[in-house]
């Protein structure tokens, strides 16, 4: 048995460099030096990407291919709920890997490929990922994590007439499909994706041409956003972000996201915390997921106390912010689910103080993706 | 109206007979980011020099307001809390934090002059 070797040595994606040209502030995330905001600030980088588009360079994600044949969709099915034998070739969806007790080991979206499926991991838990993932691979699956690719996302309502003119062919991608394009003789993999409720595309490309690709978007005056505004916009879509408000404690059933549990998978099973998620789902959970209205102004970030109106703690904030298209603060959380329904009043302690708030729809801001 | 001194914690003062005025710096702005929430105190609080006075948070993050001088508040701007993002145009004018009445004017001698301060913030970058 060799030792564990940790590398601890901060990493940088491609484009480091080129961010840092156009005036990043960085910082340490998920083991990377990532931007989190550049000149311009997470306020107008959140509303330019709202009016025009925006880039984000994405390449700490982990790009996980798989290939096999049949048996690989049920390997797969074991540690995914989503209904693969299903899923079209181009076609993508959001999932996640679940542990034994139907915690949420990471959320994710899975391609069908033409040879198997490629799957995008959350930076901070891409190795362990692999990790669970390859559990329940055979010996004639192969796997690997591609890092000579960089993931770029273009978001924003100009992305489709801006992307259309370097790469055509990529209006005619509908929501969550993807395909292979060229582009200076070389393949692009790119899919009509995002993480921040507007119309876009998550284009995968190497890390040689990756800066090319940024020279054009930059003379198209779509702006560089960083990590910031990626959470502003992120939460006003009222999408999670892993290690805040999802973990491997919480289930999907308690994260409000049953509906990314296939149909056909919600009947029959046969994933790691099957059991327990059955029950969840017949019975309902404890607590839920819900988003967050504070009546003023003030801010409940992560981990602010929510108490009834009885004064009674019922739950706790996992993700707050101030959202700046709704021109006012929002948070996600959870509470005990007989407070979940949309209206409810709720009381927020911000600093030893309570404060009004209101269980919200969500997403605070109205999508505008393309089906 | 007196000329105005800085604090390390990135607070302006101006004095006006014993009543001081008290605004966080336009450094302390740019280190912030956008301002999208600010608390100011209610008249009457007792303040202690360093002491916790107001909040202010960006996108970001939370920040505490500390204040550079003990007295009592006599005015909390009500103007920033109804519109933060004005602290990121005006922090050292209009957007004022809060007034108060000072015990001891060698508190606000011993802050820092404006050049003193400037070299400070090119000392401490963060």
């Amino acid at each position: 048995m060799g030792s564990k070797r940790v590398i601890m040595e901060v990493q940088k994606t491609a484009l480091y460099n080129y961010h840092k040209n156009l005036g990043a502030k960085f910082v340490p995330f998920a083991g990377y030096e990532m931007p989190i905001q550049y000149k311009d600030g997470i306020v107008k980088e959140h509303i330019s990407t709202r009016t025009h588009a925006g880039f984000f360079d994405v390449s700490h994600m982990g790009q996980f291919f798989l290939e096999g044949d049949e048996t690989l969709i049920t390997a797969l099915e074991k540690i995914i709920p989503a209904d693969l034998k299903n899923l079209k070739i181009n076609h993508s969806k959001y999932s996640f890997l679940l542990n034994n007790e139907g915690g949420i080991i990471d959320d994710l979206i899975i391609t069908r490929t033409e040879k198997g499926f490629c799957i995008i991991l959350n930076a901070a838990c891409k190795e362990n990922d692999i990790k669970q993932i390859s559990q329940f691979l055979k010996k004639n699956h192969k796997h690997l994590l591609n890092n000579d690719l960089s993931l770029i996302a273009l978001q924003g309502p100009k992305s489709v007439e801006i992307l259309e003119k370097l790469i055509p062919g990529v209006t005619n991608l509908k929501f969550m499909t993807g395909n292979n394009f060229e582009y200076e003789d070389e393949n692009l993999y790119v899919t009509r994706s995002g993480y921040t409720g507007e119309d876009g595309f998550e284009i995968s490309i190497s890390n040689k041409k990756v800066e090319k690709l940024i020279d054009y978007l930059i003379s198209n005056e779509v702006k560089p956003i960083g990590l910031g505004a990626r959470d502003t916009l992120r939460l006003e879509a009222g999408l999670c972000l892993y290690g805040h408000d999802l973990n491997e404690k919480i289930n999907p059933v308690e994260a409000n996201l049953r509906w990314a549990i296939a149909k056909k998978r919600k009947e029959v099973g046969g994933f790691n915390g099957w059991e327990k998620i059955k029950d969840l789902l017949a019975n309902g959970s404890e607590k839920i997921r819900v988003g967050i209205k504070p009546d003023g102004k003030v801010i409940a970030r992560e981990n602010t106390k929510i108490f009834s109106s009885d004064n009674n703690e019922i739950g706790f904030v996992t993700s707050g912010t101030f959202g700046p298209s709704v021109n006012a603060p929002v948070a996600m959380g959870y509470v005990k689910s007989e407070f979940s329904e949309v209206g409810t009043s709720i009381q927020l302690e911000v600093r030893g103080k309570k404060y009004g708030g209101k269980i919200s729809e969500l997403p605070f801001y109205k999508k505008s993706y393309v089906k | 109206m007196s000329e105005k001194k800085f604090s390390k914690k990135h607070e302006w003062v101006s004095l006006d007979g014993d009543v001081a005025t008290v605004g966080i710096t336009k450094h302390a702005t740019e280190m912030l980011g956008d301002i999208v929430f600010v608390e100011v105190p209610d008249a009457g609080k007792a303040v202690e020099k360093e002491g916790q006075a107001a909040v202010v948070e960006s996108t970001k993050a939370a920040s505490d307001v500390y204040s550079p001088i003990s007295g009592e508040i006599t005015e909390g701007n009500k103007a920033i809390a109804d519109d933060p993002g004005s602290v990121n145009t005006d922090p050292e004018g209009a957007s004022w934090f809060f007034k108060l009445k000072i015990k001891d004017k060698g508190e606000y001698e011993s802050l820092m002059s404006k050049d003193e301060y400037d070299k400070f913030c090119k000392e401490n970058p963060s």
